[in-house]
């Protein structure tokens, strides 16, 4: 695959604070590839760097074999999917399409050709003559979108593109961004906070934080193979427990020995412990390989969701079997269902669901959400 | 909350508004309909077209280095005013609406230091500000103290055109920078870095983003300096030392001369010209607005 951006040991500060901290990472062409953070993690700086709406601090940014640091926006051939759309309240959906290819002093025929063809591509052919303020949230991100490609760029940027639509529009909205990348060809660099969407749309996904990256690689390898108790917390639920390598393939926590798969630790090097919550299964007390209380039972649906105190460590628990509370359990863990990681600086923050509560997520998510 | 059935609704509503419904009623409609039924009205109130039709035919002679002619008295006079009166608009336009780019652009703090400036003028009485100006142009003044001082020696500037602009410009200023910049403050600049990634260079964001979009504000401005700069007196008689008799002149003129009912016809058409005016720039901006 064919390198189209790099960005080479990038630092970035506003006021005296690192927004950016030597930041490395290759851009493949025609890859969907999602910058995934909570905010203030420097996924959307690292997205303006690129669109030219900022210059690096050190560092260079290399477009096509390049130096671009100082070239400005408007001579990259990168556009970018505003926020909130951006879009020009003075101009009709077709002249906001047409906006790039009048600067560009295109013929008028082709204008009418190109612009049609990219509202067909997104769904909003005879919405020519609309002025963009009369449409709808997901409406006018087709019409950002439309607007962003109709100049055929080598790189798209999205930033947080879907943050402002309601569930079902944003899960339609996935797959047909998804669905444009495939068939235009074109890099999708893509910004957002929800780690759901990041894993169903992404090639290759970039987990940041606190200005670092901190482990890049396919959604299944993020999600099956977080590198620290951040990724591991941040992609999904996870119990992260302290452990102690053993050998390899044997590892200790929570008062038992377990077999796993994980080998190349040093022996009795500390470890965090990785499980997901729905890789445990509930047996009979006597059968289980941990025992514990359950203290609290939600019903989501799919599945139950519980909470397990292991000596006095809480466990998330996804199931399909009810079980009660203050129901006495058992716990049997596969060995490939538990994942061994290096201790990090993010070890012991993560993992313990002592607090857990689905309200504090939420709020925390709203927050993120109303950034800038 | 209470909910209000909707007859109670707009009796409370009319109440609220019923202050303002007199004080408008009271000091802008009933003045107006004085205006018009003087302007059609003669000495003994009975209707008639003579004022108005005295404004376009009134003819009288002037002489000037050509030799004298004949000339339309009040069509002359209306011209001359509108003349000054674009000029001033014109150059308020040109120094403002940059001014309020910048101003937008600034930090929050010098946002609000620089309005304060542009504002603190206008604090001060309109007739005092224009016999400082009267002092500062003179032939002995300031201004021609300072260019004899820097050897660009003495301009006769009091009792010009120029004079009266310079006026003008000064204080109606503030009227076209307020509007721009509280439209431009207000802008996204989303838009902007949009139409940057876009492909414009700075002149392009101007030309197709930033200018459109200033119009509305642009257009308040205009009619903002316009309309009280056609119909000023004061400005020209101070400082034009009464050459130029401008429109807003003659309305005094004849109102002073106890000729009430021309004087309201004079008005009366000045009224419609600058309301015609405006209609056609609100559709111009409109039109601009869908099209650009």
């Amino acid at each position: 695959m064919k390198k189209i951006i790099e960005l080479k040991n990038i630092t970035k500060t506003f006021d005296g604070e690192v927004v950016l901290d030597n930041v490395s990472l290759d851009i493949y062409d025609n890859e969907f590839i999602t910058l995934l953070g909570p905010s203030g993690c420097g996924k959307t700086t690292t997205l303006r760097l690129i669109g030219g709406f900022e210059t690096p601090d050190e560092g260079d940014i290399i477009f096509m074999g390049e130096k671009i640091n100082d070239v400005p926006p408007y001579k990259r051939n990168v556009n970018t999917v505003f926020q909130r759309y951006a879009l020009f309240p003075h101009l009709n959906v077709f002249e906001n399409v047409a906006f790039p290819l009048r600067e560009k002093k295109l013929p008028k025929a082709e204008i009418d050709t190109k612009v049609r063809e990219m509202l067909s591509l997104v769904a909003l052919t005879g919405f020519e003559q609309r002025s963009v303020t009369s449409l709808s949230g997901g409406q006018q991100q087709r019409v950002a979108i439309a607007r962003a490609l109709v100049s055929q760029p080598k790189v798209l940027l999205l930033d947080e593109p879907l943050a402002a639509l309601d569930l079902k529009l944003r899960k339609d909205m996935q797959q047909e961004l998804k669905k444009i990348q495939k068939a235009t060809g074109i890099t999708f660099v893509f910004v957002t906070h929800d780690q759901e969407e990041a894993l169903s749309m992404s090639d290759t996904v970039v987990v940041m934080s606190e200005g670092r990256i901190q482990q890049i690689g396919t959604p299944i390898d993020i999600y099956n193979e977080p590198e620290n108790a951040f990724v591991a917390d941040f992609i999904g639920e996870s119990n992260i427990v302290d452990g102690i390598m053993l050998a390899d393939r044997k590892v200790a926590f929570s008062g038992h020995i377990f077999e796993c798969v994980d080998s190349g630790f040093g022996v009795k090097e500390p470890v965090d412990v990785v499980i997901r919550p729905e890789d445990v299964d509930i047996v009979s007390e006597d059968k289980g390989m941990l025992k514990g209380v359950v203290t609290s039972v939600t019903f989501l649906g799919v599945h139950y969701e519980i909470i397990v105190d292991i000596n006095g460590f809480k466990w998330m628990i996804q199931t399909t079997d009810f079980v009660d509370v203050d129901e006495h359990i058992g716990l049997y863990i596969e060995p490939d269902a538990i994942h061994i990681m290096k201790k990090s600086e993010y070890s012991g923050m993560f993992g313990d669901y002592s607090s857990f509560s689905n309200e504090l997520d939420e709020l925390s998510d709203a927050e993120s959400e109303s950034e800038e | 909350m209470k909910k209000y059935a909707p007859s109670q609704r707009s009796i409370l509503h009319k109440l609220v508004l019923a202050p303002y419904s007199i004080w408008a009623a009271l000091f802008i409609l009933v003045p107006l309909a004085f205006v018009a039924y003087y302007a059609f009205t003669d000495s003994d109130f009975n209707f008639t077209f003579e004022n108005i039709s005295r404004f376009f035919t009134a003819t009288s002679m002037i002489s000037d280095g050509e030799g004298t002619r004949e000339v339309y008295t009040y069509l002359l006079i209306f011209a001359r005013s509108l003349k000054l009166a674009v000029i001033s608009t014109f150059i308020c336009l040109l120094m403002g609406y940059p001014m309020a780019y910048i101003m937008s652009k600034a930090s929050s703090r010098t946002q609000k230091v620089l309005v304060t400036l542009i504002m603190i003028p206008m604090w001060m009485n309109f007739l005092i500000r224009t016999y400082a100006w009267m002092t500062i142009l003179q032939d002995t003044g300031i201004l021609n103290g300072l260019l004899g001082f820097v050897g660009l020696g003495p301009v006769h500037i009091i009792g010009t055109e120029s004079a009266v602009v310079i006026g003008m410009v000064y204080d109606y200023f503030p009227y076209m920078i307020l509007p721009i910049y509280s439209v431009m403050a207000k802008m996204d600049v989303k838009l902007i870095e949009a139409a940057r990634d876009l492909g414009c260079n700075s002149f392009g964001v101007l030309r197709r983003v930033v200018w459109p979009l200033s119009l509305p504000g642009v257009i308040s401005g205009v009619i903002m300096v316009l309309i009280p700069s056609i119909s000023t007196f004061y400005i020209s008689q101070k400082l034009g030392n009464g050459k130029f008799y401008l429109i807003g002149d003659a309305i005094e003129g004849q109102y002073v001369a106890n000729n009430l009912h021309f004087a309201a016809a004079i008005a009366f058409i000045l009224m419609v010209i600058l309301l015609v005016c405006m209609a056609f720039m609100q559709r111009y901006a409109n039109k601009k607005a869908v099209v650009a």
